[in-house]
């Protein structure tokens, strides 16, 4: 069991870095260093972590990092990882980090394709819904109703649901974790590390400016997003589904909390209706539905 | 021993990136470079070629894993055609901008739409301004020796940049030709292992190709810059250092051939270039002072060979197998930018254009023996009757 005190006191992820106030990915990369130490490479599309990373001359990131094409992190992870097994090095981690619109919508066929080879690497997807770093449009991760640049009226269409996605691909192991429950996220990667081939872990990644809340209130409303089931935390490993805590507990629909109690904190759900929220409760109740067939399979 | 084998370009490129010792290939199938990478599949998997093969899912893909594999130090190698290589267009930019020196095989073919599979050359000349250097064949043993060549040059510190081996589909790619293989120990004496320029290195972390402001990003296009005009000086160096060593030189930036009392000089590139030799042989026998200028080097463009050839030369006549539509061939148009200082200084030699084989269309030895009367004529009128033609047009 991992506890907040054996983490290592070392941060990789420097101070001034340019990330934004409550930023949740910047928790999440805090966090990712943490856990997993500096013997890792990480490979960047554009994203926001362009520009967490910080501007040439300056680095925020204590890590050797390549930065590369939107759409081509899991082709150059295939590259890296061949290119060290080649040179004979077994003790580094390639990471492929990207956002949501990275990962589920341009980045899909080179991810698609790493995951189908078996590239030996770690993919993590951090969420927050929308191309925050070019001004949050929406993308094919965006919420039903959600407000995004390219949605001023709240988008139409439902979330992809890209883990299952990636567990399609009969990868040995996929999980969703989210920087609230940063114990739970740390225990993944530290797991996903150990599994050869090609591993994929999705965070929520709650966004202050995108999804319009203060930016002290990015943890709680992670939590918000677990509790009321709109995110659940799970690992699929060799196939196998399974709920980790908290939303273990939530399986009866009466132990999650109102989805509305997520959305009314958000200024980008302000304008929804009842009707609209009824229609998002409907999708996490199906949601969660499913996780019932898939535990029980 | 040397050996010599009768193969295909295609194959002979395969052959080409085990001889370079190839550490890692990624690559997608495109008709006409298929046999190149299953030669390669073949090589790897009997165990003859010690190397990891990524079957990738797209051309995006195979360079995006070639920028991978040599940021991660290791050489790399793919080859692809026409819409590949269009498709790859973004990450030839990342590659060139990251100063890797990748090597990759072009066969070239026509670009769609309509759908051709024969070649010309608007694949590659699309990728002209992505810091690629460009070098085009005339047949297989120059596909061989270029490419082995392209590794020592882009490798070279003073270059560091990727490179296009360009070849036309089918004329060569599936055309079988003796080929003179050196041993391998000299081939391994002439090329060394790859010592990469940059590395991604745990133990040195740094940030490759973050976010660069205005105040900086002008001074690694000036750097690009600066390699390219590197490299022209090392592609001599290294066609005399191959010449010596293995018996074949191909010119170096430019094939010149009978050019020194040229009155008119052909310049093309490619298989053309091979042909256009008997035209001027032919010519020659009827009394025309005709030389050939077969470019190599695409990029960098010789630009100096060109100045200097116009000392003797009062003609040039461009044949190009591809346009840029809305100007014109583009050799026609970069032989008139070398020249251009010399012709407001003093006594300018005329240049004519031809558009030819594109599409794969067959140009023959007659046709530039043809081409060459034509332009030979107006020469001796003093005047370019049509500044651009394209030659065998249906009506």
């Amino acid at each position: 069991m991992v506890t907040i005190k054996e983490l290592p006191k070392e941060e990789y992820l420097l101070k001034g870095n340019p990330a934004c106030a409550g930023c949740g990915s910047a928790i999440s990369l805090r966090l990712l260093f943490k856990a997993l130490g500096s013997r890792i490479i990480m490979i960047v599309p554009a994203c926001c972590t362009t520009v967490i990373q910080g501007p040439y001359p300056y680095a925020a990131f204590n890590v050797p990092m390549l930065n590369i094409v939107f759409e081509a992190t899991g082709a150059a992870a295939s590259g890296v990882v061949a290119a060290l097994k080649r040179r004979g090095i077994k003790d580094v981690t390639v990471i492929g980090w990207a956002g949501d619109g990275g990962t589920v919508d341009i980045g899909l066929q080179a991810l698609s394709g790493a995951a189908e080879r078996g590239t030996d690497f770690i993919y993590i997807c951090y969420d927050n819904e929308a191309y925050g770093n070019t001004g949050m449009q929406r993308s094919g991760a965006t919420p039903f109703g959600a407000w995004t640049t390219t949605t001023p009226t709240g988008k139409r269409e439902h979330k992809k649901n890209m883990p299952l996605i990636m567990a399609a691909h009969g990868i040995p192991y996929v999980a969703t974790a989210i920087p609230s429950y940063p114990l739970d996220f740390i225990r993944k990667l530290r797991k996903a590390k150990e599994i050869k081939g090609t591993k994929y872990i999705h965070i929520l990644s709650p966004c202050p400016v995108g999804w319009r809340f203060p930016h002290n209130k990015t943890i709680e409303i992670g939590r918000l997003a677990v509790q009321t089931g709109m995110w659940a935390l799970f690992e699929i490993e060799n196939g196998k589904f399974k709920l980790n805590p908290p939303s273990s507990g939530l399986l009866n629909k009466e132990k999650r909390k109102p989805v509305r109690e997520y959305l009314k904190l958000q200024g980008r759900f302000r304008h929804l209706t009842d009707q609209d929220i009824m229609e998002i409760q409907r999708w996490v109740d199906e949601t969660w539905e499913n996780y019932k067939k898939m535990i029980s399979c | 021993m040397a050996k010599v084998i009768i193969d295909t370009a295609n194959h002979i490129a395969a052959y080409a990136a085990k001889a370079a010792r190839v550490q890692v290939v990624a690559a997608y199938p495109i008709t006409p470079q298929t046999t190149v990478v299953e030669k390669i599949a073949e090589f790897v998997e009997s165990g003859e070629m010690d190397a990891d093969y990524i079957r990738v899912e797209s051309e995006h893909s195979a360079m995006a894993a070639c920028v991978g594999a040599e940021a991660a130090g290791v050489r790399a190698f793919t080859a692809t055609s026409a819409h590949g290589l269009a498709l790859m267009h973004e990450v030839l930019h990342w590659a060139a901008g990251s100063r890797l020196p990748i090597v990759m095989a072009v066969i070239n073919r026509a670009m769609g739409a309509p759908w051709s599979i024969w070649p010309d050359y608007s694949d590659s000349l699309s990728q002209r301004d992505t810091g690629w250097l460009q070098f085009y064949c005339a047949d297989n043993q120059e596909v061989f020796d270029t490419i082995i060549q392209a590794y020592k040059i882009c490798e070279d510190k003073r270059v560091l940049l990727p490179a296009m081996v360009c070849s036309e589909g089918f004329i060569l790619s599936h055309t079988a030709m003796p080929v003179k293989i050196p041993d391998q120990e000299e081939i391994d004496d002439f090329l060394p292992p790859y010592e990469p320029g940059w590395v991604l290195d745990v133990d040195n972390p740094f940030s490759h190709a973050p976010l660069v402001s205005p105040e900086w990003y002008m001074e690694f296009r000036y750097m690009i810059q600066q390699a390219m005009e590197n490299s022209k000086k090392i592609i001599e160096e290294v066609d005399k250092e191959y010449g010596e060593r293995f018996g074949f030189r191909h010119g170096g930036l430019v094939d010149r051939y009978r050019c020194e009392d040229a009155e008119l000089v052909l310049v093309t590139m490619g298989t053309m270039g091979a042909e256009a030799k008997i035209s001027v042989d032919n010519l020659r026998q009827e009394g025309y002072k005709v030389g050939l200028a077969r470019v190599r080097a695409f990029r960098p463009f010789p630009k100096e060979v060109f100045r200097e050839l116009a000392e003797t030369a009062r003609m040039f006549t461009a044949i190009d197998r591809h346009v840029s539509f809305g100007f014109e061939g583009f050799l026609f148009s970069e032989i008139k930018a070398s020249l251009y200082p010399r012709q407001i200084t003093g006594d300018p030699p005329l240049i004519s254009g031809f558009l030819a084989g594109i599409g794969g269309r067959d140009v023959t030895f007659r046709d530039i023996e043809k081409i060459a009367k034509k332009s030979w004529n107006w020469m001796e009128k003093g005047k370019i009757e049509k500044e651009i033609v394209w030659w065998k047009l249906r009506d």
